[in-house]
């Protein structure tokens, strides 16, 4: 089959490589019908995860047709249409009985190596690096599911790829930031980040009752999808101080929960943007905060600064003064996508959302490098790649 | 193994002590010599030495702060005693030599010079055997969502081992609480070995241990406690093995690799795994951009061998 493989910075390729075979009894094999790209990927793509190794086959939102199922597999069937969620979960463990989905203490067979960084371990993902279990990933033809009894939905009306594709990951992840906000009604949300966890966590806002949501960002593209299609009022980064227009579009009071949708290549003006620059690339910190210390900063006293941004590593010169002496909560997570499929395809199907909106690219799998190449460089107005094998 | 290891600590504690003194003794006495070497000479009874006893007090304080600092303080115990058949050499040559002020004097620090060295002789030694004896103790701790009687089920057939302790080929019982293991080695050289079970506290406590003539000898135990809460059991696991000396014991220690700790570790993943899954979670044998789907470097918790 064909699969989009990492081999180094800025270097993918789509290979010929053997057809993924059933490995465990709880296994399935899904023909792929979509997969994008994700905003995580490109942290991949720019060599900022750490255990990639040449020849990895990437990508983790994917959905497609059940080809093989193993015999402990009784909920799926051949034919079966399913979306997979990117986190690999045995639905046994004490975290995943709990819903902590991507907390699975099973799935991730390289789990000594991820404790060594993190304490304890993640749970699998695909296509995301040996640390996070070596699992091949997603773009490509055929994928092997593990634990295919407790991951995948199966899809049975008749809603697009593209409407459904996104439970796999940016939805639900979008979703889970904004529930970890814990919106009272009344509530105002800033949301740093207009790409698709950005919109998708604006919508959400909107859908857990948040009276205003303003938006930050700095591409007139993403802006503008933000206000025009997900009706969040917006500050563009690179026009106004954001601390001073939130403090001022929120009477003084600030934001009361702040969303970091940027994650560890975040932007900022002058000097704070190249000392962080320099220390990412001498290695001394592993992700460039500004989101993050800027929504510590802004957050009302006594608010929630909710981090759906990706961050892999170590931190620099983070306000927690602020955190202190403002008595902020800081929620984070990668995503229990398992917790929140079923109640999302509820939400698209009665029309509450269509997510298919933020899609500005569908390309064939054979051209992944080049939708990678034109969404990190943000050309031609790219939010959102779908690939089609 | 628990009593005799209680036993050990007692006395490896006074042993320490022993050391330590030792060891500001040597600290002590290099100041003296860095600091005084004026008075020192005279004291000794040997004319002023400006250099030599200076250097000779850098070597003592090096001694003395390795044995204080670093792990294994028995090689820089050796240290000393080298160190003071140095002193004992320079003594007798500065006793026949024009060096010599006070023939009584000398003689009294040449018999204070032996004396210390006998206790550091003892010392060493003594720390040498301790250890060489210890052999490598390795615990790891896991909690399980399953019940103790399940756990100590599947422990307790020894021949389930090799499904989750990935060196091992086979365990098969030979009867009378006695065992015959083969753990894979490199290279496909087998290392092979009885045990007998030495404690079997059904759903508590299973302890083993190879019998006389082990390549390897080892012992251990594993330990089955319910958790608090109902949340399933903790497990953990001690074991002590001794690696034998030459090539055979450089291929056990590869055996068990260069972090047994983490080894024992993966060992209760894989554990954990089939207890709560069913299965072991693997990748090998999927596929990747390159001939093998999985990376030795990095998926050391998959492969088997």
């Amino acid at each position: 089959m064909k699969a989009n493989c990492w081999y180094d910075k800025h270097d993918m390729r789509v290979e010929e490589v053997p057809d993924p075979k059933v490995l465990d009894p709880r296994d399935a094999i899904i023909k792929i019908t979509s997969t994008a790209i994700c905003g995580s990927d490109l942290h991949i793509y720019n060599g900022f995860i750490p255990t990639m190794e040449k020849g990895d086959i990437v990508g983790h939102e994917f959905m497609g047709e059940v080809v093989e199922v193993g015999a402990n597999v009784k909920n799926l069937s051949v034919g079966d249409r399913v979306v997979v969620p990117f986190p690999i979960s045995c639905g046994n463990c004490f975290f995943c009985q709990r819903g902590l989905f991507s907390c699975c203490e099973n799935s991730n067979p390289n789990a000594a190596m991820a404790e060594q960084m993190y304490g304890h371990a993640p749970c699998g993902i695909f296509g995301y690096s040996h640390m996070l279990g070596g699992f091949a990933g997603g773009q490509a033809e055929y994928a092997r599911v593990p634990f295919a009894d407790v991951g995948p939905i199966k899809i049975e009306s008749n809603l697009t790829d593209d409407q459904v594709l996104f439970l796999s990951d940016i939805f639900p992840t979008g979703y889970m930031a904004a529930e970890n906000c814990g919106i009272q009604p009344g509530d105002t949300i800033a949301v740093w980040g207009c790409g698709p966890v950005g919109l998708f966590a604006i919508n959400s806002a909107y859908l857990l009752g948040a009276e205003r949501v303003i938006a930050i960002d700095r591409f007139p593209e993403r802006l503008r999808m933000a206000s025009d299609k997900a009706k969040a009022e917006t500050i563009n980064y690179e026009e106004k101080d954001v601390f001073d227009t939130l403090k001022e579009m929120t009477g003084g009071r600030g934001p009361d929960a702040c969303i970091d949708a940027v994650g560890m290549e975040g932007h900022a003006h002058g000097a704070v943007h190249v000392y962080d620059r320099v220390k990412q690339a001498m290695m001394s910190e592993t992700g460039r905060p500004i989101a993050l210390r800027e929504a510590i900063i802004a957050c009302r006293k006594g608010g929630t600064v909710s981090v759906p941004g990706v961050y892999g590593g170590i931190l620099d010169k983070i306000p927690f003064g602020a955190v202190v002496n403002k008595a902020l909560t800081i929620k984070s997570g990668q995503t229990h996508v398992q917790r929140y499929m079923r109640p999302l395809l509820e939400r698209i199907q009665r029309g509450d959302i269509d997510p298919s909106y933020i899609i500005t690219h569908h390309m064939p799998l054979d051209q992944a490098p080049e939708g990678y190449r034109i969404f990190c460089e943000k050309e031609d107005e790219c939010i959102k790649v779908v690939l089609k094998p | 193994m628990r009593n005799l290891s209680e036993k050990e600590t007692g006395s490896s504690q006074a042993l320490e002590q022993f050391a330590n003194s030792l060891g500001w003794f040597s600290i002590a006495l290099g100041l003296a010599e860095v600091f005084a070497p004026r008075a020192l000479a005279k004291f000794i009874g040997v004319k002023e030495q400006p250099i030599l006893l200076p250097a000779l007090g850098l070597r003592e304080i090096t001694s003395g702060v390795g044995i204080l600092t670093q792990g294994g303080p028995a090689g820089w115990l050796w240290s000393r005693v080298a160190g003071d058949a140095i002193d004992l050499g320079l003594l007798a040559t500065a006793y026949m030599s024009d060096a010599c002020e006070d023939e009584d004097r000398i003689e009294a620090a040449a018999a204070a010079v032996a004396g210390v060295t006998a206790a550091d002789l003892v010392c060493a030694v003594m720390l040498s055997r301790a250890e060489g004896n210890r052999g490598k103790q390795i615990s790891q701790t896991i909690t399980v969502g399953r019940t103790p009687e399940e756990l100590y089920g599947f422990w307790r057939r020894l021949d389930n081992l090799p499904r989750i302790m990935r060196y091992l080929e086979s365990v098969r019982p030979i009867g009378d609480n006695r065992s015959h293991w083969i753990a894979r080695g490199p290279a496909g050289a087998d290392v092979e070995w009885d045990a007998e079970i030495t404690d079997d506290l059904p759903n508590e406590l299973i302890a083993w241990r190879s019998l006389p003539g082990a390549d390897v000898e080892n012992s251990g135990q594993v330990h089955f406690q319910r958790a608090p809460g109902g949340r399933g059991t903790i497990v953990r696991v001690e074991m002590e093995y001794r690696p034998p000396a030459g090539g055979l014991g450089a291929m056990v220690a590869k055996l068990f690799g260069r972090a047994p700790e983490q080894e024992i570790q993966i060992d209760l993943y894989r554990f954990k795994q089939i207890m709560e899954t069913g299965q072991v979670t693997t990748t090998e044998g999927q596929p990747a951009g390159r001939p093998t789907s999985t990376s030795p470097m990095y998926d050391g918790g998959t492969t088997r061998g």
